[in-house]
């Protein structure tokens, strides 16, 4: 059997599984490759039922309207529920300090809103799109990651996972975060995106758009996220981005690859990985990924 | 392109990490901002040189002591084939994270310091692999600049490991000598061992035929096992009558117009359709995510294990299995817990202690009335209700279980289901 096949087959074998153990489930979309890759794997385990979950989305204001749009056609398409929650609703009512300053993100913030919706809808399980090769701290992860009350994972307290057994059992309060892709690397899943001609984003492919340079990235201008200071550099370049999140931490990437094929091949050349080229919030720290999950960050 | 997932178990010091280093760098796999994330990283160590375990040791603690605490996943792949590596510790008090990380893996390598020969750890991962039934074993000596390249030094180490693997029962063993330091016959093919004539490591890897099965059955003659995970029934006005078996076949194949039986009630049918995301198969082989229609209606729900009917599973109520416990909190004799096998889950008690295993002297030790974390033994259950398995010989997927703590809700055991008593 094709590796492909194989992935794809133990993703839907995870998906089924939440649906079997558990009560609330949400699937966590961010309108990414790899969220929207977890769409298509789930119409595929659950077709032709409805998916046993909504599409959750928490929407931290610094978004690109492209991937909004998406977010909300491909909810339309598929005719399942979406649920938005605001990171900006969460600031006001729980009166947060919002980060100020030169790179300042809403990263940390997005954990606050992201509790609050699963207290607010009772999920037991959430479904995410981290995969085991983009950083260190998630190698170590479980499929099944049981979280406490605040969301924190405790690397320490982490379930034996052997076969194909998953233990979903909870405790009234604690969750669950699933990753059913937590096997596939970014070569797998623009692999899988193109042999089952998965759409996508209009900013994954080369486009001319308005730029800033900073510290040697370039940052989209775009809804001003991004507040420009008097030496920053505008530019005009023609620009991919490889990874879709926050516009004020997600830096583009030089490219003509305007098709799925070309945009593969630039993957498969490159020497730089995923997160080391595209996010500014890894290279905080060595360990900045382990200490945001401790935190209850996805 | 197919996938092996290969595990390596052991610690810095068994020069684990530098294997692995090796074979991402030598395979080019290794990104540059990655080798210069642990370039930083060892000059903050105040050591000079590149330390290779910085890579696969992710946790800020398993840096700061320098061992390997659980199971990382690593990823790479050459023209030819696509490598999972199950980065496992090797130190004894870590058994039960090398066991969660065995259980999935086609192919074991187990490291052998060339200056020591076959020791204590040697003996403990090697019983590991073959307890959980990893087919392949590949025997790495490694540190062989360290005694001259020596052939003679290689030749009595396959010797006595030979005996070794005669005790286990192990089939397909490769012994290769390397030096994973330089390099020697990781990737590249050594030149200060002209004397051996076998694979390099990634030659093996990317060649040993995948089976999963430890008995070598070609995989039609495999029993057909499908565990039912979720029943999608969309009650909708045009397709009312819809009801389909969702789950992942474990073993074997299943075709249209198959009988089958569903434990445990015993009911039979014949299969009507198989369908992979709404397009419809006239057959479909393990490991495959599919969704079953059966010709009459029966009860069945999520738990059940749909089988072909001309070769049926042990189903019983009082087994024996193979036990790594997995808990802070001892197990005793009688105490009680929550089994899961497949997708099914009952009560059970433990009701006797066989004996237990010495996994370093493989010594049977009798009498012995509660287990501590990493001990593993030969038990006897009682379910409330009858489950249904293969041994775990012949058959991993079908024949593994887990023991969950109903109180913690924690999974604190392993079981490797072998028969009835």
């Amino acid at each position: 059997m094709d590796y492909l096949d194989q992935l794809e087959s133990e993703s839907i074998h995870i998906m089924r599984e939440v649906a079997g153990q558990f009560e609330r489930p949400a699937l966590l979309f961010s309108g990414g490759k790899d969220s929207i890759t977890l769409v298509h794997l789930a119409l595929k385990a659950f077709r032709p039922g409805k998916l046993p979950f909504p599409l959750v989305h928490i929407d931290t204001g610094h978004n690109f309207q492209e991937v909004l749009d998406f977010r909300d056609k491909l909810a339309a398409q598929i005719g399942e529920k979406l649920i938005v929650r605001h990171v900006e609703d969460t600031i006001r009512e729980k009166n947060l300090k919002e980060p100020t300053g030169r790179n300042a993100t809403r990263n940390g913030l997005q954990t606050f809103t992201l509790l609050d919706a699963i207290e607010e809808w009772e999920f037991d399980a959430c479904i995410g799109g981290a995969r085991r090769d983009e950083e260190k701290a998630r190698a170590k992860e479980r499929v099944f990651s049981v979280r406490n009350e605040f969301g924190s994972w405790d690397p320490k307290r982490q379930r034996p996972e052997l076969w194909n057994l998953y233990n979903g059992r909870i405790h009234k309060g604690e969750n669950v975060r699933v990753f059913p892709i937590s096997n596939w690397t970014e070569l797998d899943v623009w692999n899988y995106i193109r042999r089952e001609k998965i759409d996508l984003p209009s900013i994954y492919f080369a486009h001319e758009r308005e730029l800033l340079i900073r510290d040697g990235k370039l940052m989209a201008t775009a809804g001003g996220v991004i507040k420009q200071e008097s030496d920053d550099q505008v530019v005009r370049r023609h620009v991919r981005f490889r990874t879709v999140g926050d516009i004020s931490c997600t830096a583009a990437s030089e490219s003509q690859a305007a098709t799925l094929d070309s945009v593969i091949a630039e993957i498969q050349a490159t020497r730089i990985s995923e997160r080391g080229e595209t996010r500014m919030d890894d290279q905080l720290s060595e360990a900045a990924m382990e200490d945001r999950k401790k935190g209850g960050y996805f | 392109m197919d996938l092996l997932r290969f595990i390596t178990a052991g610690s810095v010091d068994d020069g684990k990490s530098t294997l692995i280093g090796r074979l991402l760098y030598d395979s080019k796999s290794i990104l540059t901002d990655q080798l210069e994330a642990i370039e930083r990283a060892s000059k903050s160590r105040n050591d000079g040189s590149i330390d290779l375990a910085l890579l696969t040791d992710g946790l800020r603690s398993e840096r700061e002591q320098g061992i390997t605490i659980d199971v990382a996943y690593r990823y790479f792949q050459t023209p030819k084939r696509k490598f999972i590596i199950v980065d496992a510790p090797g130190h004894i008090q870590y058994t039960r994270n090398m066991v969660t990380g065995a259980s999935n893996c086609q192919l074991a390598i187990v490291l052998v310091d060339a200056r020591l020969g076959v020791v204590e750890q040697t003996r403990r991962h090697s019983l590991i692999a073959s307890l959980l039934g990893i087919p392949h074993l590949v025997v790495a000596i490694n540190k062989m600049d360290l005694v001259g390249y020596s052939q003679d030094v290689y030749s009595d180490i396959c010797i006595h490991y030979a005996d070794l693997a005669k005790k286990l029962n192990a089939h397909q063993v490769t012994y290769i000598p390397m030096s994973a330091l330089n390099g020697d016959n990781v990737v590249d093919r050594s030149t200060s061992m002209p004397w051996y004539e076998g694979p390099t490591l990634l030659d093996h890897l990317e060649t040993v035929a995948i089976d999963d099965e430890a008995d070598g059955e070609p995989r039609d003659h495999h029993p057909a096992r499908f565990p039912v995970q979720y029943v999608i029934r969309p009650q909708t006005a045009e397709l009312h009558d819809y009801r389909g078996y969702a789950g992942k076949i474990t073993s074997g194949i299943f075709r249209k117009g198959d009988a089958i039986t569903v434990l445990p009630s015993g009911a039979t049918s014949t299969i009507d359709a198989i369908e992979v995301a709404e397009k419809h198969l006239d057959e479909a082989v393990t490991p495959q995510s599919v969704v079953l229609h059966l010709a009459t209606d029966i009860d069945i729900s999520r738990g059940d294990l749909i089988v072909r009917s001309e070769r049926l599973p042990v189903t019983s109520q009082t087994v024996e299995a193979m036990l790594c416990w997995m808990d802070t909190k001892e197990l005793k004799a009688g105490s009680k817990y929550m089994l899961q096998v497949g997708t099914f889950r009952t009560r059970c008690s433990v009701r006797e202690i066989a004996y237990q295993l010495n996994i370093e002297t493989y010594e049977q030790i009798e009498g012995v009335d509660n287990l501590k974390l990493n001990d593993m033994a030969k038990v006897v259950l009682r379910t409330a209700q009858p489950i249904s398995f293969d041994p775990y010989p012949k058959n991993r997927t079908t024949g593994g279980a887990i023991l969950i703590d109903e109180t913690s809700n924690v999974t604190v055991g392993a079981l490797m289901l072998m028969g009835e008593v």
